[in-house]
């Protein structure tokens, strides 16, 4: 602190955070090591601003953090009953959407979305569940693209366009019909060279994307989100 | 005569594994504790077939089939306070990996391509429940008051929902104890 560049500051619940210009409201917050949460926001990526756990209250007004940059003297509520409140909607609207069943997941307990369900405070999904048939795709020798958790971050297709250059990924259909579709004649992941060392491979923030027989390498009861809360994990540098 | 009224528990378990009740029983030498507060209607360890008026219903698993529903609708119907336990009964569970299987084909790979004892037959005997085809969170049945998460939700949570839940607090779980499997 104290450089020019830094002399700007906004205030999230009351705290004073400082940025520098070009900086978003989430990228100040994750510097001064205030938690927002969010799904589809990878510090490593350009903002998507799709899942909207990160809107935070601006000067009194909803926006998406992940996409809005800091202005000078913003008052931002972050921390609050209500917004929490609606974040945990949106976190129980994407447990029926998909079919999340934690118990039969290899990656319960590293995954973001049941850790961000848990930091909420989420005891049942709420609504009522789709239960709409979704593909499993296990064609690729190393990896599993499992669409019943797919959540549609985008982060693969980010991962894969901006990092590994080659495109596996894309999203397709409108609305309920929205799907993440591979980028192969077939359709089938092994039918594209996507390689499991590939970044797209490692960025999922659920278990739609899966690396083969690494499954139950770490126990259950030993991973990430098991005893450590998503708000201090984020929190830790290089923890996507 | 003064003697304070023990609150009335039931529990059952739908399409559940009953490894929740394992859970429940889990809780080891607290059973006497337990059974110092509660007295058990209608549930596994008692044997009970119909529910009686209650406190607390625990209902394990989700609905698969008629006579879960039966059952569901008898324990809201006694229970002041119904509590869902387990992810069968939350969100459906490992059974409801089976909604996007067509019954039909569940049938046939149970009981026709690899055949039992009897042979190759689906059972078909009028006192057998009528299957739906998909499993149900109970929530999406009748109404929930309270939801224990977890597969199963370890002893220590479930004591820790128990007392609270009978000695007059709002249960409150620890972040360690609130989990999905």
């Amino acid at each position: 602190m104290g450089a020019p560049a830094m002399s700007k500051t906004i205030t999230i619940d009351g705290k004073n955070v400082p940025f520098s210009d070009g900086q978003t409201i989430m990228d100040a917050a994750l510097a001064a090591g205030v938690y927002i949460p969010h799904l589809c926001h990878n510090p490593q990526f350009e903002p998507h601003g799709s899942c909207k756990l990160c809107v935070v209250s601006v000067n009194g007004r909803n926006m998406t953090s992940c996409t809005m940059p800091a202005a000078e003297d913003m008052v931002v509520a972050n921390n609050t009953p209500e917004l929490n409140s609606d974040r945990k909607a949106l976190v129980q609207m994407l447990f029926v959407e998909g079919n999340h069943i934690c118990p039969a997941c290899e990656a319960s307990g590293n995954c973001q979305l049941q850790a961000a369900a848990y930091y909420l405070d989420m005891l049942s999904p709420h609504y009522t569940h789709f239960y709409q048939p979704r593909a499993v795709d296990a064609s690729h020798p190393e990896i599993f693209l499992d669409l019943n958790r797919c959540i549609l971050c985008e982060l693969c297709v980010r991962a894969s366009r901006e990092v590994d250059g080659k495109n596996v990924f894309g999203i397709s259909g409108r609305g309920i019909g929205t799907r993440l579709v591979v980028n192969a004649a077939s359709g089938r992941l092994g039918d594209t060279n996507f390689a499991a060392t590939d970044k797209a491979a490692h960025v999922c923030p659920t278990g739609a994307i899966l690396i083969k027989r690494q499954g139950y390498r770490i126990p259950i009861g030993q991973r990430t989100f098991d005893h450590k809360n998503i708000s201090e994990v984020q929190m830790e540098p290089d923890h996507e | 005569m003064n003697e304070k009224r023990k609150i009335r528990l039931a529990t059952c378990s739908l399409a559940g594994c009953f490894g929740c009740h394992m859970s429940l029983l889990d809780i080891d030498e607290k059973l006497f504790d337990l059974l110092g507060m509660v007295e058990f209607d209608r549930t596994p360890f008692t044997d009970i077939k119909r529910c009686g008026p209650c406190d607390i219903g625990i209902v394990e698993g989700g609905v698969s089939n008629a006579e879960n529903v039966h059952v569901l609708k008898e324990f809201r119907k006694n229970c002041k306070v119904l509590v869902a336990i387990g992810a069968c009964a939350i969100t459906g569970g490992v059974p409801a990996l089976r909604n996007n299987i067509d019954l039909w084909d569940c049938f046939q790979e149970v009981y026709l391509y690899e055949g039992g004892l009897e042979g190759n037959q689906i059972p078909n005997d009028p006192e057998l429940p009528l299957p739906f085809d998909k499993v149900y969170p109970v929530y999406e049945v009748v109404k929930v008051d309270y939801f224990l998460p977890g597969c199963p939700p370890s002893a220590d949570m479930i004591w820790k929902f128990l007392t609270d839940l009978i000695e007059g607090r709002e249960p409150k779980l620890d972040y360690e104890m609130l989990r999905y499997d």
